[in-house]
């Protein structure tokens, strides 16, 4: 990122206390953070895109792959909104047609055969919403994700460096763990939303915001998400920490047996 | 007496006979309508007639909403139906606004505690898991409890081996209780696949309308997903896309014979075929005479 943009994120943690949930859920749509494409370039050596699902088309608002953290052999999948117009069009703004939760799913089934973990990026308004998506079962696609991520056996995380929109975010967050950077937003449905369905009044999207606790101290309180990445203005030391420490959590993940592995995962979701 | 005392005996009585309110004389006296008019025809039907075609219209054949437990107690042989897990509520802890009021007035609208029933009872002579969603439950949207109740009705199907049929209806997810609404769809799949995986039956019987985070959780996972007809299905409503995409919608999009012909819908079973249909199906899962 261009040290200006950087210098834009970095709050001092004073300044992170003024935030309001409004405040955050603009930070976690500003153009210039950075989207899947950067973190997997960031942590990701040597990585190979893959396309395609198979049955229909490749969605490129979904970018996964293979390549490796530390070394070690990994499926890399992300969300990517895009960064300039013409690339925001191309990816859809990170609204992901039901082909791209399948091909998703076909990367996860690929890294469980041969023992690989994976590793999610999270960061869209929503999934694609449209009479495409709709005829090709946007609904059927991410349901059959979730029950499928359940019970994957290999270790999953699951990142949120943005927008965590609802069932198109959970897509992709069924997993061991979710973890999601300071400024990023988890919501059953955006504040816009809520504001027009509850309070019949789209001005009112701060108090929407608000009251749907969408950020990571209150995600974390629900246990929502398991860690709080502090962004640190987005700096390269900020994408060796992340490649770090995702690296043990993989380590320590694939230590696990596999039953113990998917027995957890049930029981995490099975808490809420 | 008080004058305050006065107007709760006016406004409050309990009702004289069994006309007034239910037949156990207990619940408020409620004016029921002799006719409706039916909202595809627009034919006048006398509501009685409606309510014993299992409100579906005599001259159309167009498909009203019908209660959960209704639904239900159709299914079961003998109308013996047995509620499970009715203890399962909302969790009032959460203080999102005028969300108890909304809730209020759902039980008042629905006379149910919550917005599905579940429990078992016997499909020709089978042992069967279910649930139905109820639509004046906030039109079946999804919070703790409608997804603990499912969870548990398929780990309990799971547990006993038995199948489950499970009558969807939803406008989506719960959002005044936040993230944990959206929870729900991993949780309720999670419980679905390990009912899968343990070989057993899931009929999902989509009826109108079901919608986002239920469509896109337990309602698409059935090994055969059943329709009404005309049931609207989909992942966003319809108004969302028209808003969206400023497109006007096709006739018949996300309707269940549009779903069926675009290959997400295996098929479209009218009500009053639903038991014996059902029943066909759970019979060729369950060993039979082989």
């Amino acid at each position: 990122m261009a040290p200006k943009q950087a210098n834009k994120q970095a709050a001092t943690p004073a300044e992170k206390k003024e935030l309001t949930p409004y405040d955050i859920v603009t930070m976690s749509r500003d153009k210039n953070r950075p989207t899947a494409v950067r973190y997997i370039n960031g942590i990701v050596e040597g990585f190979i895109e893959l396309k395609g699902d198979r049955g229909f088309a490749d969605d490129a608002a979904i970018v996964g792959g293979i390549g490796r953290i530390c070394g070690m052999p990994v499926t890399v999948i992300g969300i990517e909104k895009g960064v300039d117009t013409a690339d925001k069009i191309k990816h859809n703004f990170g609204g992901a047609a039901p082909e791209g939760y399948r091909k998703a799913l076909r990367l996860m089934k690929q890294a469980e055969k041969f023992h690989r973990p994976v590793l999610n990026f999270v960061d869209t308004s929503g999934a694609a919403c449209g009479i495409g998506a709709e005829e090709r079962g946007e609904a059927e696609a991410i349901a059959v994700n979730l029950r499928e991520m359940a019970g994957l056996k290999t270790p999953i995380l699951s990142i949120f460096i943005g927008e965590g929109g609802s069932g198109g975010a959970l897509g992709l967050a069924v997993a061991d763990e979710v973890w999601m950077t300071e400024t990023s937003t988890y919501s059953v449905i955006s504040p816009e939303g809520c504001a027009s369905i509850l309070y019949k009044d789209a001005s009112k999207v701060r108090e929407a915001a608000a009251a749907l606790k969408l950020t990571a101290p209150d995600l974390l309180a629900k246990h929502a998400v398991e860690r709080v990445i502090e962004e640190n203005g987005f700096s390269e030391e900020y994408f060796a920490g992340l490649k770090k420490d995702v690296y043990e959590f993989f380590s320590a993940k694939k230590a696990e047996p596999t039953d113990s592995l998917v027995k957890k995962r049930y029981e995490r979701f099975r808490a809420f | 007496m008080g004058f305050e005392d006065t107007i709760r005996k006016i406004f409050f009585r309990k009702p004289k006979n069994a006309l007034e309110g239910g037949a156990d004389g207990n619940k408020p006296a409620v004016p029921e309508k002799v006719s409706v008019r039916c909202d595809k025809c627009r034919a006048i039907l006398i509501s009685s007639e409606l309510d014993n075609n299992m409100k579906v219209c005599p001259k159309c054949g167009y498909h009203f909403k019908i209660g959960a437990r209704e639904r239900l107690i159709a299914l079961c042989d003998d109308g013996e139906f047995t509620e499970m897990f009715a203890d399962v509520v909302a969790e009032s802890g959460d203080d999102f606004p005028g969300y108890a009021q909304k809730l209020d007035k759902a039980r008042a609208e629905s006379g149910e505690i919550e917005g599905v029933i579940a429990g078992v009872g016997k499909i020709n002579g089978i042992y069967t898991a279910m649930f139905a969603i109820d639509y004046r439950f906030i039109m079946g949207s999804m919070g703790y409890a409608v997804g603990e109740r499912i969870t548990r009705i398929f780990e309990y199907a799971t547990l006993h081996r038995y199948p489950v049929v499970g009558f969807s209806l939803s406008g989506g997810a719960r959002m005044q209780e936040g993230i944990t609404s959206l929870m729900q769809m991993a949780k309720t799949s999670a419980a679905v696949g390990r009912h899968n995986d343990a070989g057993l039956l899931y009929i999902s019987v989509l009826t109108n309308p079901t919608t986002g985070g239920v469509s896109a959780s337990f309602a698409f996972l059935g090994d055969i997903i059943v329709a009404e007809p005309d049931a609207l299905i989909g992942f966003a409503g319809p108004r969302v896309i028209e808003q969206t995409t400023r497109q006007k919608l096709p006739a018949g999009f996300q309707r269940a014979e549009f779903l069926q012909q675009k290959g997400y819908v295996d098929l479209i079973v009218k009500r009053g075929d639903m038991k014996s249909k059902l029943g066909e199906i759970i019979a060729l899962h369950t060993g039979g005479n082989d």
